[in-house]
């Protein structure tokens, strides 16, 4: 097995791109990759997505962006795990490079949501749960969250405004992102305030849906320097899945897949929590927030909101995430979101984060949730020392 | 013949009802419709809530059936269930309370449509069944989620309910049948074309030709073929689609009131058509004792009238109190206005 | 629209009846079924179970937004139940209002509609749950 480093990155500001189709879309940031890599050609191409079928009536996106972006007749394939689709498509990208088997490869995340109406778009985003046995019951995909919310809270004995400081955190980073979807803070009074959806979710718990696509290009570590002086490591990389159905959980409110990837990452890696700088978690909600924190080992269960509270989660804090805005503030276009995770993460290892920069980042994580937990994705990210 | 029985003795080996739990004032529909002025035909009716129908009606009261009768529903050789608004025009309602019920595949189905009357119907097409030896026991329901055009008359008691009756041997029946009848002629009292949504009456032709005319003599001509007067039954159900046809039929049959009021629903649940005068039998039954002997007429336009003559037998105890009476579905109320009343019976164009 | 008829046909047994199965190795109860059993990994089919239809509510949220099909009973709640026999399933709520539910409530299982598939398509029934009705 080779050691994989990534050598470029691009991506597109997250928003309503009316006038770009998925091709275009896709084009855009991996062209900016190959760029930033220094490349002309690749061996493979992995596209993660979700919905380009249901909602844009287009499947076998990997021959369409293959073709359209230069690269005709190479390998390529879309990748699917719900709003985990980009980092599949990182991992598929990774263990292609890792196996030996292909060298200079792209993977890209895209997702188009503005391609049709907000009911087609949400039937789509409920194919991640269960069909037969969630679904059919009218839960959309913020019911299924706030299910397990509401339990949470109950269980933990909270309210709705501990989960503030991740809304909160989320804004004021993504305020700083030229490529976020929403550039400016919010407040606590206005988080409380905000309309509930299905409670006890509001508004402001919830990410928003847009367009955007984000693509990295990687190869071996050995080859890294050709093309890239600031190639970024991956140290580590796992998949874990868990029932679809929250119903089917062991424990409804523990994100198993969660602390299983991150616990075969951190082995591979050999690292543990408290040697990250960084993590990039998939907040789509803040309950899921939360409950990453709690599954990647940083609070025991029941208390990831308290890091939160405490401030340990700004830029300043033990645990920075979403330092770029996060799912909530830059934005949430599902099957590419991954990737996005992937790029900050690099940006940040680089120096490259401007205004959001941590000081002395070393070593990032970066963790994708598909479903309300049935597929997670975690990676270990270190900058190399050339 | 005014009395007719099959060659073996039937009766019910259980009984269920089900009432949704929306009520509508009638003083609702008055505030709407006449400003308020006027006189009320009945207080409230039961209205079927968004998610409900004709098969869920039908379902529940015939799941308190079985939990009465704790048969083998394998043992169900027909599934039979009237109404006026079965679900589908073209697909039957029966077969799906068939298969809920775990009555399947060996069974009789069909959906029944006569009026008020199509429950009845079913009872009595139950009672030939079992009685031919063609099936151990034969389902037959009333239900309807009655609609009445709104402003006219009928829409203050056009409402929602039914009534579930497992038909078996005699010697397994907390009731039996003693005789039953049917009276039919063609009489057009109030029908309804297939593209028309909501049902035509015959304004005052619905009393004396249609709903006395049928009762009445089904009534006279099957106590006389019996040997009895209303003096020999303890209780007397009747179809009730308000509450002066039945009180005044009843009183021309030689009722009292103490026999007719506590089968007498119509006031508090409204007109639940095909499961009107079940229904109304089904609360008799809750407080019936063994001995009884009860007289029950259904009515359905078009027109007709089915009657029985029930007696109660010893089977009864311990049976009323395995499903939830009708008095507890009629304590199950909540209050809607008319507005949520348009929404949850879809008289809103959407479209 | 007339679409998904065998998928809801498949499914007659669980929607209506909530059968599920009992694994013959452990004694597990499971809902829905699915063949290889999650608490011991046994394998294969189980023999059918029937659920009682009572149990509690485990948590509950009610959606003002619903997806296309359900406007019919918009804003409803949706729960995940606790099976007395031990499995969660995820539901709707029917005859209560939003604002009455709680966690821990005794529910029990009614068939109901849970939606059409607009003036033209099929009718799909399915379980929703009631608080547990007096009997009297």
């Amino acid at each position: 097995m080779r050691d994989v480093s990534i050598i470029g990155i691009g991506q597109t500001p997250v928003g309503e791109h009316w006038d770009k189709s998925l091709r275009h879309l896709a084009y855009d940031a991996l062209a900016a990759a190959m760029r930033d890599a220094n490349i002309e050609r690749a061996d493979a191409l992995y596209v993660g997505n979700m919905l380009s079928g249901e909602v844009s009536g287009q499947a076998h996106l990997g021959a369409l962006i293959a073709d359209f972006a230069g690269l005709r007749g190479i390998e390529a394939v879309k990748v699917e795990a719900a709003c985990a689709s980009a980092a599949a498509a990182f991992r598929q990208a990774y263990i292609g490079v890792a196996s030996g088997l292909q060298d200079i490869v792209i993977a890209v995340g895209v997702e188009k949501m503005t391609d049709d109406i907000g009911s087609k778009v949400t039937a789509g985003l409920a194919s991640a749960a269960d069909a037969e046995y969630e679904v059919i019951h009218g839960v959309s995909f913020v019911a299924l969250n706030a299910l397990i919310m509401q339990r949470y809270m109950y269980e933990n004995k909270l309210k709705r405004e501990d989960f503030a400081g991740f809304a909160i955190n989320a804004h004021a980073n993504g305020a700083r992102n030229p490529n976020a979807m929403f550039q400016s803070e919010i407040s606590r009074e206005a988080f409380v305030r905000s309309s509930l959806i299905a409670d006890p979710i509001a508004l402001l718990d919830a990410s928003g849906m847009a367009d955007g696509a984000a693509a990295v290009v990687l190869c071996p570590t050995e080859q890294a320097r050709e093309f890239s002086s600031n190639a970024i490591r991956i140290k580590g990389s796992a998949v874990a899945t868990d029932s679809l159905s929250v119903h089917d959980r062991r424990d409804p409110l523990w994100l198993q897949a969660a602390e299983d990837s991150s616990q075969r990452a951190y082995r591979q890696a050999k690292v543990g929590p408290a040697d990250l700088d960084f993590f990039e978690l998939h907040d789509a909600f803040t309950i899921m927030a939360a409950l990453s924190l709690e599954a990647a080992g940083f609070a025991e269960r029941g208390k990831g909101t308290w890091l939160a509270r405490d401030g340990e989660i700004t830029l300043e804090g033990k645990i920075p995430i979403c330092t770029q805005g996060g799912l909530k503030a830059r934005g949430h276009p599902v099957g590419a979101t991954g990737l996005y995770q992937i790029v900050e993460a690099v940006q940040q290892l680089r120096g490259e984060a401007g205004p959001n920069q941590i000081a002395n980042a070393r070593l990032g994580m970066t963790q994708n949730i598909g479903g309300s937990g049935a597929t997670i994705i975690t990676h270990i990210f270190e900058k190399v020392n050339q | 013949m005014p009395l007719i029985k099959p060659a073996v003795e039937t009766g019910i080996v259980g009984y269920g009802s089900y009432i949704p739990k929306y009520r509508l004032p009638a003083t609702e529909v008055a505030r709407v419709w006449t400003g308020s002025n006027g006189e009320l035909p009945i207080k409230e009716k039961a209205v079927a809530g968004p998610d409900e129908d004709t098969l869920t009606i039908a379902l529940e009261a015939t799941r308190n059936a079985l939990a009465r009768a704790r048969i083998n529903p394998q043992e169900i050789g027909a599934v039979w269930v009237g109404s006026e608004s079965h679900p589908y025009a073209v697909k039957p309602t029966s077969t799906i309370l068939a298969e809920a019920i775990g009555a399947t595949p060996y069974t009789q189905a069909a959906d029944w449509q006569f009026a008020c009357k199509a429950g009845t119907e079913t009872m009595q097409a139950a009672i030939g069944f079992v009685g031919s030896g063609m099936a151990h026991y034969a389902l037959g329901v009333g239900a309807d989620t009655a609609q009445g055009r709104p402003g006219d008359a009928l829409e203050y008691t056009a409402a929602s309910g039914g009534a579930a009756y497992l038909i078996g041997p005699a010697a397994e029946s907390l009731a039996v049948f003693e005789g039953s009848s049917s009276y039919v002629t063609d009489t057009p009292d109030f029908w309804r074309r297939p593209t028309t949504h909501y049902p035509s009456h015959g304004q005052r032709f619905t009393g004396e030709p249609a709903y006395f005319h049928h009762v009445i003599s089904a009534g006279q001509e099957f106590m006389s073929a019996l040997g009895r007067t209303a003096k020999d039954f303890d209780y007397v159900v009747l179809h009730q689609p308000n509450k002066k046809f039945p009180e005044r039929a009843a009183a021309m049959l030689g009722f009292e009131k103490a026999q007719w009021v506590a089968g007498l629903l119509v006031p508090i649940v409204g007109n639940t058509y095909a499961g009107a005068s079940i229904l109304g039998l089904t609360a008799v039954l809750d407080i019936a004792k063994p001995g009884d002997k009860i007289l029950c007429i259904s009515f359905g336009s078009g027109a007709g009238s089915d009657a029985f003559a029930l007696r109660i037998t010893d089977q009864i105890t311990g049976k009323q109190s395995l499903a939830p009476t009708t008095q507890a579905y009629i304590n199950r109320r909540v209050e809607i206005d008319y507005a949520t009343y348009t929404r949850y019976r879809n008289k809103l164009q959407m479209r | 629209m007339t679409t998904e008829i065998a998928q809801h046909w498949r499914l007659k047994s669980q929607r209506y009846q909530l059968v599920g199965e009992v694994c013959p190795q452990c004694n597990g109860k499971i809902f829905p079924p699915r063949d290889v059993c999650p608490y011991c990994a046994e394998g294969p089919a189980q023999p059918p179970f029937q659920f009682s239809g009572r149990g509690q509510v485990y948590s509950h949220t009610t959606v003002h937004k619903p997806p296309e099909g359900y406007e019919e009973v918009a804003p409803y709640t949706v729960a995940l139940i606790k099976l007395e026999e031990g499995p969660l399933i995820t539901a709707q709520l029917t005859d209560v209002a939003n604002d009455e539910v709680e966690i821990g409530m005794p529910v029990e299982m009614v068939t109901r509609k849970l939606r059409t598939q607009g003036e033209e398509g099929l009718i799909i029934y399915g379980y929703k749950f009631r608080p547990q009705l007096a009997t009297a």
